[in-house]
């Protein structure tokens, strides 16, 4: 399966050229890009891991690609997000977030029915690398 | 004038003559003293309802009305009317105004203008004191403001064009349960419309079935699905069955896509006790998002959306029956009052125009009512329909949902016209796919995202849009087909309610 949270998830992976073209983008909004990771991907964890913080009054994306091309070098083996923050008052949050990184296989959610009272169904969605420690899921290292 | 002036103050010109304008504006009519009293009837004028000299004050509620006045009526005299019987005034004098701050209490038509090309109409601006109305109830405001007048005799017709909250009353109010940045927090999704459909067909499917419709959607990609507004508890399809089934559906989806999903519970019901019960087991379910009709009305609207605020539920409001009164230029309510209200009201989501879509909405004025839902601020601007400055005081952004009639093929427009807060909703446009569903809800995603992705690297999207969708269709088979059938589907009708100012072009200096 392919996990599709993020906003260009339905096109084809873009290149590290577009992904440059969406940072610029960020950047001229005066947004603030973070690169963060994970090897959870449950749809409800929203904390992933930051590759540190976010780049602050950077203007050229080459500096997000540059500390990109390091962060897969140590996770490349993860999912790697990048997000906008847009600090401007009545937003305070992110404006863009996609994914620029994947696993080579992406084996998805196990969905757990828990049955209840009446027909009531308790769902529970857990992701099938999960089963396994942090750091040794998606055949890590 | 500067944004974060709160006090900032505008009052509209219009474009009739300044002959015109001073004729009809310069003479206060009030009678003073002993003889305002004098038992017997005397024309609103007179009575303190027409004060052209009134400068509204800054915590003052204005509303411009368009008032057709009968054949014969003095423009002034039936504005006053309007005045006076949407705030203090009676038909005759009657002594006990003398046992309050009478002049206080009179709602004070300041000001009346020809409207521009519309022979015997007028625009009338009228200023309520604050203390006419109770903190936090749309019902209260809105049976001062059109409880009473609409069908007053004098009147050829009447209609509610906009208001001018003061930050005071704003301030009263909850505002949205959730706002747009919660939203898309909670939702998980940044930088682009959210994309839903109404399931179909609205009637008749049993529960197992509606949740099979809900189930194709979502996996195909969508954001959300929607119960249509009829959709409550027929022999059919009782509630509890709609729940349960797209409960499913939803996780289902969530699991196979490892995105959030939702499906607007529509939990509108006869009693508010049935209401409560419904929008419970939603959240017993977990859903994270219910629905509600306007037709359930104003106080109803309020105590939801005090519920979803409780209970993290994001609150749809499905705009059902509007067209009754929004739609007609000389009578009735503007929608953008209308939206004014429910951002004050609390709900999410508002059904708001989609410009190109099956649905009546001029594009000058569906942007007015956008701008309504979600800035901070709403500059007057005459050519959207806007009346007023408007200050929302960091009262939350309400999303306006565009539904009705539209398809991928459309999307470089919808995303020039709505922007990328707003919820797409192709209902047909998803479900009537040749290849089924989960490819009507891929193409819609792939067509979307394409569109994004050639906005953000700078590209001219409208006059380009058909290129990048044709691209974008080279590796999705699913958009390709949807681009064929509903190709030369547009529809192109005259508006009935449009902006009557238009920008006049001036020469740069």
């Amino acid at each position: 399966m392919r996990i599709t949270q993020g906003c260009f998830s339905f096109l084809p992976d873009l290149t590290d050229e577009q992904i440059s073209r969406q940072v610029q983008y960020c950047l001229e909004k005066g947004w603030a890009v973070n690169i963060e990771f994970t090897d959870d991907p449950h749809p409800r964890n929203n904390f992933w891991e930051m590759w540190g913080l976010p780049m602050f009054d950077l203007r050229d994306a080459a500096g997000v690609l540059m500390e990109l091309t390091e962060c897969r070098k140590v996770y490349g083996d993860r999912y790697i997000r990048l997000s906008a923050f847009d600090s401007s008052h009545g937003w305070e949050s992110v404006r863009l977030s996609f994914i620029v990184n994947r696993p080579k296989d992406e084996p998805g959610f196990r969905l757990d029915r828990h049955e209840v009272a009446g027909r009531n169904i308790r769902y529970t969605t857990t992701p099938y690398a999960a089963d396994r420690p942090e750091g040794r899921r998606y055949g890590g290292l | 004038m500067p944004q974060n002036d709160l006090m900032a103050r505008s009052i509209p010109t219009s474009r009739c003559t300044p002959q015109e304008e001073t004729s009809m504006n310069q003479h206060s009519m009030t009678v003073r003293g002993k003889d305002r009293y004098k038992s017997g009837v005397m024309e609103y004028k007179k009575m303190g309802y027409w004060e052209p000299d009134y400068e509204p004050k800054d915590t003052d509620i204005i509303a411009l009305f368009r008032v057709t006045p009968q054949d014969g009526v003095d423009p002034i005299e039936a504005s006053a009317a309007v005045a006076g019987e949407s705030s203090t005034a009676t038909w005759t004098v009657v002594w006990t105004d003398r046992l309050t701050a009478a002049e206080k209490y009179r709602a004070k038509c300041y000001r009346v203008d020809p409207v521009p090309n519309s022979p015997g109409q007028y625009f009338a601006y009228i200023a309520y004191d604050l203390d006419l109305f109770e903190n936090g109830s749309i019902a209260n405001l809105s049976a001062s403001i059109i409880g009473n007048v609409f069908g007053f005799k004098p009147l050829k017709a009447l209609r509610l064009e906009d208001m001018r909250l003061p930050v005071a009353y704003v301030k009263t109010f909850q505002g949205p349960a959730t706002g747009i940045v919660v939203e898309r927090e909670r939702m998980d999704k940044f930088g682009r419309p959210l994309l839903g459909a109404t399931v179909k067909p609205k009637l008749g499917l049993s529960g197992r079935n509606y949740g099979r419709v809900v189930y194709e959607a979502l996996k195909g990609g969508l954001d959300f699905t929607k119960d249509d507004e009829n959709i409550n508890s027929q022999p059919f399809m009782h509630w509890r069955e709609r729940f349960l089934y797209c409960m499913e559906a939803v996780n289902k989806a969530q699991a196979a896509s490892g995105e959030i999903k939702g499906t607007y519970l529509n939990v509108t019901a006869g009693t508010m006790e049935d209401m409560y019960e419904r929008a419970e087991f939603a959240k017993e379910l977990g859903s994270v998002i219910i629905m509600i009709d306007l037709v359930i009305g104003y106080t109803a609207i309020q105590s939801m959306a005090k519920w979803a605020r409780r209970n993290d539920m994001i609150l749809h409001l499905h705009r059902a029956g509007h067209s009754t009164y929004t739609r007609q230029r000389s009578h009735g309510v503007s929608f953008r009052v209308i939206a004014k209200w429910m951002r004050l009201a609390g709900v999410d989501h508002i059904h708001a125009g989609t410009v190109v879509g099956k649905l009546e909405g001029d594009p000058a004025t569906t942007r007015g009512y956008y701008d309504v839902c979600r800035e901070d601020f709403n500059p007057t601007r005459l050519e959207h329909g806007v009346f007023f400055d408007q200050h929302w005081a960091s009262l939350n952004r309400l999303m306006p949902v565009a539904s009705g009639g539209i398809h991928a093929g459309q999307m470089h427009q919808l995303l020039d016209h709505l922007g990328e807060d707003v919820i797409l909703q192709f209902g047909g446009g998803t479900i009537g796919h040749p290849m089924g569903i989960q490819a009507g809800a891929t193409a819609n995603r792939v067509a979307l995202e394409a569109m994004i992705l050639a906005r953000n690297e700078g590209r001219d999207y409208l006059h380009e849009g058909p290129e990048i969708l044709a691209k974008a269709a080279e590796t999705c088979t699913p958009l390709k087909s949807a681009l064929e059938v509903w190709k030369n589907v547009t529809f192109n009708y005259e508006s009935t309610d449009m902006p009557d100012y238009v920008p006049t072009p001036s020469v740069a200096m």
